[in-house]
């Protein structure tokens, strides 16, 4: 690591030490407040801030890093890995946390279920780890979910999903489907005067959960018109059929869900089919093309596309200029960074500033100081965590340019509630 | 079903649908033909076919970079320069396999299927070494990426005639190849009988070797074509895959007219049903009308006349 | 003498052997996470157990077997599900009593062929019989038809692609690409203790020993004579007149019932079921197991579950970015250089030394060593 790095992102929480009632919707206050203090281990005899036999020795503390890193999802969960190594990397030159330095090991759930929960379980019996950051897919959480509320584990899951979950075990870093959608939905309505939605995903449980909050919002509240929804199998290689059902339908807005492989293939099919996204006609909307994806499907191929995100590499506060640079230092200057990894960023810090505030590793203790953790150095911005075990964040709206960044062209002026099982969109 | 749409609108979307179908077609003889002329005349499973396609993509990737880093001026053909190269890189690893795997096992051809399995794992891991795990995006000559309007409501992609073309040409040449020429006879002897082909001095060694070759650099050219489709990226591959089997299966492994057959009957039903239906439902009915058939007539459509 | 027919004294040594490794020594060695884990591994050993009879002895490479397993697994599953969604436990749905997936796909009521797998007998019927009716189905569509050998292995394979995307895409029915989660209670009986994976773990081991026990019946009988017969010398059995396509389908259908209990036992024992374990990489994997065990033996089977399974989890903790490089040159490695696997090893390298040692110092024992039979 280098020493900027090591200057980096301060916690504005409060520690054991010094604890003090979370400052309620002070959001600017936060980020400089507090100096870390150099937490010495001393202070925190290994006795009592591990009383359930963790692997926590007086100077490191040993978390687990759970992602596939071959299979087909090796492709996304990559950036995920990387930017939860860098965190650690950061908080270990800032003194680690409880003056203990956070050891990492990381598993391979190799793209399948039950490898997920295997290893979910090696790293919580075998391994005692304080902590997990992990899993992508819904399907690798809803694998590992009842090993780690079995054994009482710790998951921080950086996706965007579909929500309709709320575990105690299990601290959501990315945003529930609502927080994604209806926010993108209302701007697109107001700026774009869309009046017809054509929704479109690939057929699991993510984008027809979403399509069903989006068709709801739709229909509902914008008193809109869906003029389609189709789903293809994950995988799916061909879209010229849905394309020219689209030209037929002549939708305002094309409201794409699609993920892998078939991402690549539908943009890249849809610019050869004539459809030119920067012209408007029709708009293409999407929440599941981050920069990451990018890289694959080309940024000639997705022009003038808009994407509905928390976070976009492209974000000009100091935070993410800072997070952006030592991301690039670490793995390499042609590195970009999604939604997601910066989710997966947010994981490490935001557990040390739960295990601060509880003053101990002790997972029932970690749970009991999470809700109303801050944190001011979030590349997106403050964040907060919800009650619910979610994150409050802002939802953006980016505009794809060719050079596979996106310009950010909204946000929401305040925090966006996170809401897993949302009322009225059932 | 029709109420919604006015009579020229039906038009086009008869006369769209039916390219959507076209382009399918093109895409499945692309992927099926490479395995098929390595199964319908070697006997051989390639369980690595589509680690040997997305090799052709990947080789297609480093053209494109070449060409943008080192020959900007002429980047509008690399394209074929990448096929060109994308069939010798290919074909050359196919003969480096035949020599170093398959020739071993030729008296065991269920073996093939495995061993080619292991190789297949060891390809994946390799691409990922090198090139990443994540994806890589190949740029595409714009002209490629274009469409032709004929009318306010059809456009034809560009892509798709390139990709139709190419299958039409390969599958000409392949036929070429196995039905007229001194080689394809060599091959079919072969087929028919090894031992007596040996003995009349066709030497078998040399000629497997070079269908298995050819049949990989098809694969690779047809993973170059897919780039402009679909992705590069380590496990690409296995998008493939599961549509090439059903496709040669469907066909009766051993025709390549049998291949040409199921790819067109396979593509046709499903782009129909993918438009009057959704596209999940459609690939399910289309399966399962594949197995149905399939236990009426397991030897596929065109099957030899053999009885083993 | 019947027993001396059925178990060869080499025989005898070997099911013995394996009998003290699983009941005895992994307990001993292993703790329980280690165990549950063994657990999971032997679940594999039925299905090639079955192929070792499908294709070592009859010829028949099923690339398939996942399927089997996965309807096995699946059927547990449905039954532990419905067990698990209490209107209680799903009080928090728009349907509550349903299973969660159903509720999240807008189902409004179980559908009817659901009903059944509230009851745990129907459950472990179908177990077995689904399996082995559809099994019977596609051998009577191929072995009739005389399809065989790499025909019928990228056919079984289709089979299970297909199967994979009809489970995917029928996700109301049958929870998706997540597969059937959180699975809780047996009869009241908590599944997920520590405890209850080890009562789990020895029940595997019971019923592994049943499944190896009939295997080795049919393989000693006339039966299994047959099939050799016809893996070597089809046609010359067909026109002895015996009926080749029946002893075919027979013995398919049985790997099919053997790959169902491994299936279900598998869903017991990890807790869910999902299609990632029905597809055609799970099922070539479980040839592989057969493979590198020794294709001709049915102990060496469960040897070659065992031995991968662990070389696939010791190597992917220790080289995580490597060991698919490792496991596809185990594939070529077993292929071209072990076609026997395993059991071929001790057999033609082990035993002979073994038996040479002993013979020397005591009386003459006989030639063949434990797993290879």
């Amino acid at each position: 690591m280098t020493d900027e790095s090591s200057k980096k992102p301060n916690q504005s929480q409060s520690t054991g030490m010094n604890r003090r009632a979370v400052l309620a919707g002070g959001t600017a206050l936060t980020a400089s407040l507090f100096m870390p203090k150099n937490l010495m281990a001393a202070d925190y005899p290994t006795a009592e801030v591990n009383t359930t036999g963790l692997a926590v020795t007086d100077d490191t503390v040993t978390i687990g890093i759970l992602h596939s890193i071959t299979g087909t999802m090796a492709i996304s969960e990559t950036g995920s890995v990387q930017a939860e190594k860098l965190a650690i990397d950061q908080i270990n030159a800032q003194g680690g946390i409880l003056g203990r330095k956070i050891e990492y090991i990381q598993e391979d759930g190799a793209s399948d279920w039950p490898t997920f929960a295997e290893k979910a379980k090696k790293l919580l019996v075998n391994d005692k780890v304080a902590s997990v950051m992990g899993c992508w897919t819904s399907a690798s959480r809803k694998a590992v979910l009842p090993v780690f509320e079995q054994y009482n584990g710790f998951l921080y899951y950086p996706t965007f999903y579909e929500g309709l979950e709320q575990s105690p075990n299990v601290i959501y870093t990315g945003q529930e489907a609502t927080q994604q959608i209806i926010a993108g939905l209302d701007w697109v309505s107001e700026t774009k005067g869309a009046k017809t939605f054509y929704l479109l995903g690939s057929d699991y449980i993510w984008p027809r959960t979403s399509n069903k909050i989006a068709r709801k919002h739709i229909e509902n509240f914008l008193g809109a018109k869906v003029v389609g929804e189709e789903y293809y199998p994950l995988g799916h290689t061909q879209f010229n059929s849905v394309i020219n059902k689209i030209r037929l339908k002549k939708p305002d807005v094309i409201y794409a869900i699609v993920v892998g492989g078939s991402n690549v293939a539908f943009y890249k099919q849809l610019k050869a089919a004539g459809i030119d996204m920067t012209k408007e006609d029709p708009i293409v909307l999407t929440i599941s093309v981050t920069e990451d994806e990018i890289r694959g499907i080309g940024g000639e191929n997705i022009e003038g596309a808009y994407a509905c995100m928390k976070y976009f590499q492209s974000l000009t506060n100091e935070n993410n200029m800072e997070f952006v640079k030592s991301f690039k230092e670490m793995w390499g200057d042609d590195m970009v960074i999604g939604d997601v990894t910066q989710a997966a960023y947010l994981g490490p810090w935001l557990w040390k500033a739960a295990v601060e505030k509880a003053g101990s590793f002790d997972v029932d203790k970690v749970r009991a100081a999470t809700p109303g953790i801050e944190l001011g150095t979030a590349p997106e911005g403050y964040v907060k965590v919800h009650d619910n075990h979610h994150l409050w964040s802002k939802t953006r709206v980016g505009l794809a340019k060719a050079d596979g960044q996106y310009d950010v062209v909204y946000e929401t002026a305040e925090l966006v509630e996170p809401d897993p099982f949302p009322e009225g969109y059932q | 079903m029709f109420a919604d749409y006015s009579m020229s609108e039906l038009g086009a979307i008869f006369a769209m649908q039916g390219f959507a179908g076209l382009i399918l077609f093109s895409v499945f003889v692309l992927m099926a033909l490479g395995l098929a002329i390595i199964f319908g005349q070697m006997g051989v499973i390639n369980m690595a076919h589509g680690e040997f396609m997305i090799l052709g993509a990947y080789v297609t990737y480093l053209v494109s970079n070449f060409f943008a880093a080192f020959l900007p001026g002429i980047f509008g053909i690399y394209f074929f320069i990448a096929m060109g190269l994308a069939f010798v890189v290919s074909g050359g690893l196919g003969l480096f396999i035949e020599w170093a795997m398959i020739r071993h096992l030729y008296k065991r051809p269920l073996d093939t299927l495995l061993a080619t399995w292991g190789l297949s794992l060891i390809l994946q891991q390799l691409y990922r070494s090198i090139f990443g795990a994540r994806e890589v995006g190949v740029t595409i000559p714009d002209w490629m990426m274009g469409s032709l309007p004929l009318t306010d409501l059809i456009e034809v992609p560009i892509n798709g005639i390139f990709v139709m073309v190419l299958a039409v040409g390969i599958s000409v040449a392949v036929y070429v190849m196995m039905f007229r020429s001194g080689w394809g006879k060599q091959v079919r002897a072969i087929n028919q009988n090894r031992v007596m082909a040996g003995a009349v001095g066709i030497n078998t060694e040399w000629t497997d070797r070079l269908t298995f070759g050819i049949g990989c650099g098809v694969a690779g050219v047809a993973g170059s074509a897919f780039t402009m489709i679909g992705s590069t990226g380590p496990t690409a591959g296995q998008l493939y895959i599961v549509d090439t089997f059903l496709v040669v299966v469907f066909g009766g492994a051993a025709s390549l007219l049998g291949t040409i057959a199921s790819a067109f009957s396979i593509s046709q039903a499903q782009s129909i049903m993918e438009f009057f239906l959704s596209g999940s439902m459609a690939k399910v009915l289309t399966l399962l009308t594949v197995v149905g058939i399939l236990m009426l007539r397991p030897q596929g459509l065109f099957a030899l006349k053999l009885r083993k | 003498m019947k027993t001396n027919t059925l178990f060869p004294r080499a025989d005898i040594i070997g099911f013995a052997v394996l009998a003290v490794v699983i009941f005895l020594l992994l307990p001993a060695v292993l703790d329980s996470f280690r165990l549950n884990l063994f657990g999971k591994y032997l679940t594999y050993a039925f299905v090639a157990v079955g192929l070792a009879l499908c294709w070592g002895a009859g010829g028949i490479l099923s690339l398939g077997q996942g399927v089997f397993f996965g309807l096995g697994g699946y059927c547990m599953a449905m039954f532990l599900k419905l067990e698990a969604s209490t209107p209680e436990n799903t009080a928090i749905q728009s349907t509550p009593g349903i299973p969660d997936f159903m509720d999240w796909n807008q189902l409004t009521a179980l559908p009817w062929w659901w009903e059944p797998f509230y009851s745990l007998p129907f459950t472990i019927l179908a177990v077995v019989m689904v399996p082995v009716v559809f099994a019977f189905v596609i051998g009577v569509a191929m072995f009739k038809r005389r399809v065989g050998g790499v025909y019928f292995a990228i056919i079984t394979q289709a089979f299970a692609a297909i199967l994979t995307i009809l489970i995917i895409g029928q996700q109301g029915f049958t929870g998706g690409v997540n597969g059937i989660t959180d699975l809780r209670t047996l009869w009241g009986w908590d599944i997920r203790t520590d405890e209850a994976k080890e009562i789990l773990y020895y029940v595997n081991g019971v019923l592994l020993f049943a499944v190896l026990f009939a295997a080795q019946f049919v393989r000693k009988s006339k039966l299994g004579r047959l099939l050799i017969a016809m893996r070597d010398q089809e046609d010359r059995v067909r026109f002895s007149g015996y009926d080749v396509a029946s002893f075919k389908i027979f013995i398919f259908c049985l790997g099919a019932a053997f790959a169902g209990i491994g299936g279900a036992m598998f869903t017991l024992q990890v807790g869910f079921m999902s299609p990632t374990l029905v597809g055609i990489v799970p099922s070539i994997e479980m040839v592989i197991f057969c493979a590198v065990g020794g294709r001709l033996s049915i102990l060496g089977a469960v040897y070659g579950a065992l031995v991968v399974n662990w070389a696939k989890t010791t190597f992917s903790e220790s080289f995580p970015e490597l060991w698919l490089l490792g496991l596809g040159g185990l594939f070529i490695a077993v292929v071209m250089l072990f076609p026997n696997g395993l059991a071929g090893i001790w057999s033609e390298q082990i035993a002979p030394r073994l038996t040479k040692l002993i013979s020397k110092n005591t009386n003459p024992a006989t030639g063949q060593g434990a797993p290879a039979e």
